[in-house]
């Protein structure tokens, strides 16, 4: 599977990288020569196999559910390009 | 052309857990903006979610109670988009392996009778925080304390075909959840919030219409509303010609319409894959056999039990199991009342209802205790007061006039006149004050009688025992 301009462009987007257009033949490229690698993996007939979900054999271990986090707000809120009223502000997202 | 209307909802129930799904940071509700949002919360590099236990057991809970399949190994997943409320840049959900697998839950409707709505999957996902867009200088103001609140994601399969039915599901999970003491069900505050996939197809069809999705439904009112509003627009749109786009839509309660909210272009490619940070979940039998130890009754099995122990019909039995706190409420009241059920039944679903609703309390605010009902539906029973006076005791306990009915009767002087002959005396005056009634009686119009009676009534203040009254007025009359 190869992908075109247009496809380099859509995952840009989606993962908010900025791409120049110099850089789109060879990102296509290199992103395809990925999937090739993936489509020759796709060849493994795998259907009887369990997928991996981490790589570790161990299961989670859970927590109790008890409020250890104090309020560190000013903390968290020092390092903050803009606050106000208690609340980080970010360019506006208003759909 | 006949249009038939397919319905699922994915219901995202907050779990009234303590703490984060993944942080020690607080869950309460309404606290000052992001004092409970920690570094977990904040997506801070260099933090790692660890997964609340109660979370876990309240998703196994529900799973039970939907007759659900529990997986023995349950996977996270990261769902990744972009908006400032989710700081880490993905929401940590389930994919392939929720928690809870296929199950179902049978809902009663007045058109069709009982259907069993089938429950695809329940999984585990935090929720997002929460943005504010009033001007703050051109910028938009994040709180992210509702960030990684634990929710339960309950998807139905596409088994409604009308929007009471929709209704009918989501109160029935509504009524499920607040059982099982698993979430709050406060829908204003958002701890229980529904999204509707609504298309439509031609009645005989096999082939699923192209469905929109419904956002923004935050009542029962608004589904019912938003889906029938959006059934008649596909349809609109189907007979002129034209296609149905998938496409998420918003509902706008004031102007009652839905309209896009995203744009296609825009369509999310949430490239789910199993999140590294997080260890597989297993789900032990004995955490499920000792979470099945602790399930209430649940309201199908309570209404049963209500309709064979206390003679209800199936409608009384359904109103009062609806909401478990209630259904507390009746049993302690019924038992107080020596098991007069039918009429206790009415007190609640009439007087008490109305008087809550009037004031725009919850049961839990009631100023009546099941108690003080119970008591009051004794002194009906025994004929110390009639169901006239009784309403006047019941008002007098709900302002606090008094700590119990017998208390409030003694003070007031409500109790039924039992002097039967001081009765009778009061029937010969009114008989005798009234003589062109008298004849009228006499000459066949017996209707007449309902006016001595009030006259009785009134004289005594509604302290004469109506079936009395009546017995003796139709007695002297008919000499």
């Amino acid at each position: 599977m190869s992908l075109d301009k247009k496809d380099v462009e859509a995952i840009a987007r989606l993962a908010r990288i900025e791409i120049k257009p110099e850089q789109i033949d060879e990102t296509a490229s290199q992103l395809s020569s990925i999937l090739e690698f993936v489509e020759q993996m796709n060849t493994i007939d795998t259907s009887a196999i369990e997928p991996v979900a981490h790589p570790l054999d161990l299961t989670a271990r859970l927590r109790e559910d008890a409020v250890t986090e104090p309020n560190q707000r000013e903390l968290f809120q020092s390092i903050a390009p803009a606050v106000e009223n208690g609340l980080y502000l970010v360019p506006k997202v208003i759909e | 052309m006949e249009w038939e209307t397919v319905i699922g909802l994915e219901i995202h129930a907050q779990l009234a857990t303590k703490s984060k799904i993944f942080s020690g940071a607080a869950t309460a509700y309404g606290a000052e903006p992001n004092t409970q949002a920690c570094a977990v919360d904040l997506g801070l590099p260099g933090t790692l979610p660890v997964l609340n236990k109660e979370a876990v057991r309240m998703a196994v809970k529900f799973g039970l109670a939907i007759h659900a399949q529990i997986d023995e190994f349950s996977v996270f997943a990261r769902k990744n988009y972009f908006y400032p409320d989710l700081p880490k840049g993905y929401q940590i959900s389930q994919y392939e392996k929720p928690i809870v697998g296929p199950g179902y839950i049978d809902i009663e409707v007045e058109e069709a009778g009982p259907i069993r709505i089938g429950i695809t999957r329940a999984h585990l996902e935090e929720d997002a925080g929460k943005s504010l867009h009033e001007d703050f200088h051109g910028m938009s103001g994040i709180d992210l304390n509702r960030a990684g609140t634990p929710l339960l994601e309950i998807v139905s399969e596409p088994d409604m075909r009308s929007a009471s039915q929709a209704v009918a599901y989501m109160k029935k999970i509504h009524s499920l959840v607040r059982y099982l003491g698993i979430c709050d069900g406060n829908m204003q505050e958002g701890s229980f919030r529904c999204d509707a996939n609504v298309s439509v197809r031609l009645k005989g069809e096999e082939k699923l219409g192209t469905r929109t999705e419904l956002k923004n439904l935050n009542s029962f009112r608004f589904i019912e509303r938003a889906i029938n509003y959006e059934v008649e627009r596909q349809i609109d749109l189907l007979e002129s010609g034209g296609e149905v786009i998938q496409e998420t839509r918003l509902y706008d309660a004031d102007k009652d319409e839905t309209r896009p909210m995203r744009s296609k272009e825009e369509a999310n490619d949430y490239r789910y894959f199993p999140d590294p940070d997080l260890l597989p979940v297993q789900v032990s039998r004995e955490l499920v056999d000792e979470v099945r130890e602790t399930l209430p009754e649940l309201p199908d099995a309570r209404k049963k039990r209500f309709m064979e122990e206390f003679n209800l019909s199936a409608y009384d039995a359904g109103l009062l199991t609806a909401d478990r706190e209630l259904a507390d409420y009746f049993e302690i009241a019924v038992n107080t009342a020596n098991g007069e059920s039918k009429l206790t039944a009415n007190w609640i679903n009439v007087e008490l209802n109305a008087s809550l609703n009037r004031e725009n309390k919850t049961l839990s605010e009631s100023p009546v205790s099941a108690e003080q009902l119970g008591e009051l539906i004794l002194r009906i029973k025994d004929n110390t007061i009639s169901g006239k006076i009784a309403k006047q005791v019941f008002a007098s306990l709900w302002e606090g006039k008094g700590s119990s009915a017998d208390e409030i009767i003694e003070k007031e002087g409500l109790k039924q006149m039992s002097d039967s002959g001081e009765l009778e005396k009061l029937v010969n005056e009114v008989l005798q004050a009234n003589p062109a009634q008298v004849e009228q009686y006499r000459a066949g119009k017996t209707k007449v009688l309902g006016f001595f009676v009030g006259q009785i009534m009134k004289q005594t203040g509604g302290k004469a025992n109506p079936g009395q009254v009546n017995q003796l007025l139709k007695s002297k009359l008919d000499q």
